[in-house]
C-alpha cells in the first residue's frame, strides 16, 4: 500500500516535470530585461515547498507534544530535513540568478537574510536531534525547539524586512502588486505541486529510516539489558 | 507563593555565583578581550561611530553565552537538577528564577563592559544613559529568555558548550539587530522617535518568547 502510493507520487512528479518542463522551455526567451529568468520556476516553488515543510513540521511537533506518539516525531524530523534541502535549493538557485541579474552572488537583503537565518535555525534543530540519543527526550526537546523556531521565523522575517530590501517585489498574482503576465504564472504552481510530490516521497523515506533507527536502538537496549 | 519560589531559586543561583564568581569573572574577562580585539579589526575604519552599537552587542552576546552555559550545567553536580525538579516549585518557577539570576548577572557584565567600552572607544554617554539602559534591559531580557531556555535544553548533551552558541545566535538575530541599531543611533544622538519600531520589536520578542517558554518549559524540564 505504502509502496504503491510512493510509486504513484513518483509517477505524478515525473509526469508534471516532463510536461511542465516542456512548457517552460517554450516560454518566450526574454519577457523581462533580466536574463536567466526561467530559474524562477524552480526558485519560487522550492521556497514554497520549504515553508510548507516547516509549517507541517510545526503541526507534527504540536501533535507529538499533545499525543506523545513517536510517529509524529519521526514525521516532523523527516519533513524538516527535506524542507531544509528545498530551502538550500531555493537559496542556491537565487544566488545563481543574482549573479546574472545583479552581478553579485549575495547581498544582505531581507529575504536572502531571513532565508539564511531560517536555514541556520533548522540546521540547529537537526544538530540538536543528532546530539540526543534517548528517543523520547529527543522528541520532546526537538518538538519544543520546532515551535520556538516557527515563532522566530515570523520575527526574523518581519524585522529584517523593515531593515532593508532589494529582492524583486512580489511576482505572483495573489499578492498585491504582483502578476507576471498571461500564461507565465501557471507553470510555477505546477512545479510547486511536483516538488510537493517529491518532498512527500523523500520525507516518507526519511521517516521510515527514522523509525527503523528507533527500532534498532530499542532492540540494542533490550540486548544490553539481558 | 509563586513569586517567592521564583525569588528563592534566583537568590540561590546568585548566591552560589557570588561565592565562586566563576561565570562572572570569565564573562567579564572575555568581553574585555573581545572589545580589545575589535580595536584591531577596525583599526583603519573611517567611520567607527556607525559600528559602535554592533561592537557592543556582539561583545555582550559572546560574553553572555558563557554565563548562560553555566546556568543549568551547575545543577548537574550531585544531581541537583533532579532535586530541583522534584521540589514543590513548578518548572516555570524554576525557569523564571534561573532566568532572573542570569538577567542580573548579564546586566552586571554589560554595565562593566559598557564603562570600559566608553573609555576605550571615546563614547560620551552622559544624557543618553536613560534610553540606553532601557534598550539594554529589554534586549538583555530577550537574550536571557532564549539563553536560559536553551541552557535547559542542552544541559544533558555532551557537546553542551558548543551547542548552546550555535543554537541561540540564530534565535537572537531579531533582538541583537534591534539592539544594535538602537544603540548605534543613541550613541550618535539620533532621536529615539525615528527608531520606535525597533523598540516595539524588542518588546514583542520579550513578551512572545517569555509567554511560550513559561507555558511549555515543563516539556523540557520534566517531560
Amino acid at each position: 500500500m505504502r509502496q504503491t502510493i510512493l510509486f504513484l507520487l513518483a509517477a505524478v512528479f515525473a509526469g508534471i516535470l516532463l510536461w511542465n518542463g516542456a512548457t517552460i522551455l517554450d516560454l518566450p526567451q526574454q519577457v523581462t530585461n533580466v536574463g536567466a529568468y526561467k530559474i524562477i520556476y524552480f526558485h519560487v516553488p522550492a521556497a514554497f515547498t520549504a515553508f510548507t515543510g516547516f509549517v507541517t513540521a510545526l503541526v507534527a511537533s504540536i501533535l507529538y507534544l499533545a499525543t506523545g506518539k513517536l510517529r509524529y516525531d519521526a514525521f516532523a524530523a523527516g519533513v524538516t530535513e527535506v524542507a531544509l534541502a528545498f530551502a538550500t535549493a531555493n537559496l542556491i538557485s537565487g544566488m545563481i540568478w543574482a549573479r546574472y541579474a545583479w552581478g553579485i552572488w549575495w547581498t544582505w537583503d531581507a529575504r536572502l537574510t531571513s532565508m539564511l537565518v531560517c536555514l541556520l535555525m533548522y540546521y540547529g534543530y537537526v544538530m540538536l536531534r543528532q546530539a540526543i540519543t534517548e528517543p523520547t527526550q529527543r522528541a520532546r526537546l526537538s518538538a519544543f525547539m520546532s515551535i520556538l523556531g516557527c515563532i522566530n521565523v515570523a520575527f526574523v522575517y518581519q524585522s529584517i524586512a523593515w531593515y532593508r530590501t532589494q529582492h524583486p517585489s512580489p511576482v505572483l498574482g495573489f499578492r498585491e502588486g504582483g502578476g507576471m503576465g498571461p500564461g507565465l504564472e501557471t507553470p510555477m504552481y505546477w512545479n510547486w505541486l511536483a516538488m510537493l510530490c517529491l518532498a512527500t516521497i523523500l520525507a516518507s523515506v526519511r521517516m521510515r529510516q527514522g523509525e527503523f533507527a528507533t527500532e534498532i536502538d530499542s532492540l540494542r537496549r533490550q540486548a544490553h539489558s539481558h | 507563593m509563586y513569586l517567592r519560589q521564583i525569588w528563592t531559586i534566583a537568590a540561590k543561583d546568585l548566591r552560589s555565583e557570588m561565592r565562586t564568581k566563576e561565570a562572572l569573572n570569565a564573562s567579564v574577562a572575555f568581553s574585555m578581550v573581545i572589545l580589545i580585539l575589535f580595536s584591531f579589526a577596525f583599526d583603519q575604519a573611517e567611520d567607527l561611530k556607525g559600528l559602535l552599537g554592533g561592537l557592543l552587542w556582539l561583545a555582550y552576546a559572546f560574553a553572555g553565552a558563557l554565563v548562560l552555559n553555566r546556568s543549568f550545567a551547575r545543577e548537574l553536580q550531585n544531581d541537583c537538577l533532579d532535586a530541583l525538579i522534584s521540589s514543590p516549585a513548578p518548572p516555570s518557577a524554576i525557569f523564571l528564577g534561573k532566568a532572573l539570576a542570569n538577567f542580573a548577572l548579564l546586566m552586571a557584565v554589560e554595565l562593566i563592559s559598557l564603562g570600559v567600552f566608553a573609555i576605550l572607544y571615546d563614547v560620551r554617554l552622559s544624557g543618553k544613559l536613560g534610553l540606553l539602559s532601557l534598550v539594554m534591559l529589554l534586549a538583555t531580557w530577550g537574550i536571557t529568555v532564549i539563553g536560559t531556555t536553551f541552557s535547559a535544553l542542552t544541559v544533558n548533551l555532551t557537546m553542551r558548550e558548543l551547542m548552546l552558541p550555535v543554537l541561540i545566535y540564530p534565535f537572537l538575530i531579531p533582538v541583537l539587530m534591534s539592539a544594535m541599531i538602537l544603540t548605534t543611533d543613541l550613541i550618535a544622538g539620533v532621536p529615539i522617535a525615528t527608531n520606535l519600531v525597533w523598540l516595539r520589536v524588542l518588546v514583542a520578542f520579550d513578551i512572545a518568547f517569555t509567554a511560550v517558554t513559561v507555558l511549555y518549559i515543563d516539556v523540557v524540564l520534566v517531560g
